[in-house]
């Protein structure tokens, strides 16, 4: 890959669940020692943050996020979702998050996948949703349209999301991983592909970037399980964030990749815990899923803010008798959507640290 | 890696499967493929010259189809049938009694995997037909019925059983479908690049169908798999696939089936000539322009349950929106219905199931 990746565009945000950092980011020192690290930390983690030297990065804590959006807004960052308070302070264009427990991952041929640079030549070339390439990304190397493929089509949109994947530990729900105790993700695919347009997709947090100049508060820390815990068996806040980041890109004609890079996703947590503790967030996605794939933006809503208000809106009015989780989310949203216009600023000029 | 199924020597759908093979030089290429294909019987159907003999290896059990066998089996209807244009496969379809049709090009070649095993192409294609589709949420796993994989977190329960898969769309290695002007800007260029992918293409979403390495499930999609008007004395070319791919896709997507791309790769190893391709393509290059928004808009109405129905319907709107933009258009419908008449004259209804049948006469 040959994109010029310009350093200082590019905030690296982990969330950190976990207190020791220490192999985590000396595991990936290669790829993000270049580039300015936000670390947000769970406010409801006890332990003090164990961080190894050499990185140029900022570390946020609970004192200093109620300081910023008030101790009664920070609820809205607790566990996975600290990540988002680093979404909202970071002044850079891009934004590139991984859960604490990933490692980078080898290809087949041995070598290590430089997820950072995969994600940006993912967000810097245009997204295809309108049509399907049945080559994938047309805009890898090797590859290109195929017969058959309006020209019209082929300049592509912005792509606003790049959504990677896990080897090792997948990303399944409780029930799936506690009946398949054994089953690791070990096939490779060599692939990036523009998920379609109109198609909805679960997006999990685990390893993704996004234009954060395009998408502002498009990524949404607002469905919080009742039971909620410490492992992504746990959370589905990642899932509702990135249905109504489809909703909208749709909406506005932005695209969302998935695909490469792949992480290694550590063995972590016992699913058959987390399934006895936690199984609401598989319950919910029976509503969850008809809902987005039923919400309508009207064309007045031109800006990412407009539509995610009207997401949160529309939640509330559709979902929000069905259970208390989702009037929750659904002012979780209007108050990030507040939140970010006070304190995220989103003009391009402003990305300087 | 190697999952369970592919040590199985049996093989599977032997008596419920055809392979339609168009040709117009001859079929050496089937002695590559003559340890996956012996099992299976062949529908050949000779384009060109019908006075020119074509070889078929020894040992393979086959009826072939020349232009005139075309012509004494449907009379008048033949004229739906393109001539000099692989389009003319699909006479194959029709004439078929199986349940289930795998098609491929003859310059397509036994391919690879990374770890060098060749690539069985039509097992993979059954296990595709065989397996669920998930057209309406997209699995960033891809396809969750492979051994190895799953649904994803977030993937609803009620969504898992999937629906029955009416297409399986294989790839290519080496020499890659592209267009004309794509072919003369990269000469070169050749595809290694490996997916070790199959997933469902969303309800909704259009894409373009290559014919060189495809199977489907006959009783259900068959009459919706028309190749066009192409070759001889038509304005186009190189759109046959194109055209019975967003016909089958839409009516795929009303009917609630399943569309998947991906594996089985093949070996395409011989490059057409850009320029005699670039002639053949022009005009679809300015009509896909017409074509995509036409095939993205179009709705079929509730009443449209059986291929047939949507089939017609469609021909109706393609008569109705379509016939400004070229008066190919307009035969086209006509010939669409003509499919549809000559499809429903040689499938009578409750004739479709296979056992008691005979294969067509061989030659």
């Amino acid at each position: 890959m040959s994109v010029a990746i310009k350093d200082d565009e590019i905030d690296i945000v982990i969330g950190a669940v976990r207190s020791d950092l220490t192999s985590f980011l000396n595991e990936w020192r290669p790829m993000f020692s270049r580039f300015h690290l936000i670390i947000v930390k769970d406010p409801d983690l006890k332990e003090e943050l164990k961080i190894p030297e050499g990185f140029n990065l900022d570390v946020y804590e609970k004192p200093y996020m109620d300081r910023v959006v008030g101790s009664s807004t920070s609820v809205l960052f607790s566990g996975y979702a600290c990540r988002y308070f680093g979404y909202l302070v970071s002044r850079k264009k891009y934004i590139i998050s991984i859960d604490d427990d990933c490692l980078p991952a080898r290809d087949p041929k041995g070598f290590v996948v430089d997820a950072v640079s995969h994600h940006i030549t993912n967000l810097t070339t245009p997204a295809t949703p309108f049509f399907f390439n049945t080559l994938y990304d047309p805009f890898a190397e090797g590859s290109d349209f195929v017969r058959g493929y309006p020209f019209s089509l082929r300049s592509g949109v912005k792509c606003a999301l790049s959504c990677g994947l896990w080897l090792n530990l997948g990303d399944y729900d409780a029930p799936t991983q506690a009946l398949k105790a054994k089953q690791r993700n070990s096939r490779y695919v060599d692939a990036v592909m523009t998920v379609p347009a109109g198609s909805l997709v679960p997006i999990s947090g685990i390893n993704i970037a996004f234009d954060r100049e395009v998408l502002g508060p498009a990524l949404v820390p607002a469905l919080k399980l009742a039971g909620e815990g410490k492992f992504r068996w746990e959370t589905m806040e990642d899932i509702w964030s990135g249905l109504c980041v489809k909703v909208v890109c749709d909406h506005l004609g932005l695209g969302v990749k998935t695909g490469l890079p792949y992480v290694w996703r550590t063995d972590r947590g016992d699913p058959i815990a987390s399934l006895k503790k936690e199984w609401e967030g598989v319950k919910l996605m029976e509503e969850v899923v008809p809902f987005f794939q039923s919400v309508r933006l009207p064309r007045e809503a031109t800006t990412v803010e407009d539509c995610v208000v009207e997401v949160a809106n529309a939640a509330k009015e559709r979902l929000g008798s069905t259970d208390p989780v989702f009037a929750r989310a659904a002012k979780a949203m209007l108050d990030w959507v507040n939140l970010w216009k006070s304190v995220g600023y989103i003009s391009s000029s402003s990305s300087a640290v | 890696m190697a999952d369970p199924a592919t040590i199985s020597p049996a093989p599977l759908l032997k008596d419920e499967l055809d392979i339609v093979i168009p040709t117009i030089r001859n079929l050496d290429f089937l002695e590559m493929w003559r340890p996956f294909f012996q099992p299976y019987h062949l529908i050949i159907v000779q384009d060109g010259d019908p006075s020119k003999i074509i070889k078929v290896p020894q040992g393979f059990d086959y009826e072939l189809y020349n232009r005139n066998d075309i012509n004494r089996i449907l009379g008048p209807k033949a004229s739906c049938i393109s001539f000099k244009d692989s389009a003319c496969r699909c006479f194959g379809y029709m004439v078929s009694k199986k349940k289930y049709i795998y098609t491929i090009d003859d310059d397509c070649f036994v391919a690879k995997d990374p770890s060098g095993n060749d690539i069985n192409a039509l097992e993979q294609h059954i296990k595709n037909l065989l397996c669920p589709s998930t057209p309406f949420f997209f699995n960033t796993l891809y396809d969750p019925y492979r051994a190895g994989a799953d649904f994803v977190r977030g993937y609803p329960f009620s969504l898992r059983e999937g629906v029955p898969t009416a297409v399986s769309h294989g790839l290519w290695l080496n020499i890659p479908d592209y267009d004309a002007p794509t072919q003369l800007v990269k000469p070169l260029e050749r595809n290694t690049r490996y997916v070790d992918a199959v997933m469902s293409i969303p309800k909704g979403t259009l894409f373009p169908m290559c014919g060189m390495n495809l199977a489907f499930n006959r009783e259900l999609i068959g009459p919706a798999m028309y190749f066009g008007l192409m070759g001889d004395g038509q304005p186009i070319g190189r759109y046959d696939d194109m055209w019975a791919g967003w016909c089958t896709k839409v009516i795929c997507d009303h009917l609630g089936w399943g569309v998947k791309t991906g594996l089985p790769y093949i070996w395409h190893s011989k490059a057409s000539n850009p320029f005699v391709n670039l002639k053949k393509e022009y005009k679809g290059i300015y009509w896909q322009e017409e074509l995509i928004p036409f095939f993205q808009s179009v709705t079929l109405p509730k009443d449209c349950t059986s291929v047939q129905k949507c089939y017609i319907e469609l021909a109706k709107q393609v008569k109705e929106k379509l016939g400004k933009v070229d008066d190919y258009f307009l035969k086209l419908a006509d010939a669409m219905v003509t499919w549809i008449e000559a499809w429903d004259e040689l499938n009578p209804s409750g004739a479709s199931k296979s056992a008691a049948l005979p294969n067509g006469a061989s030659k």
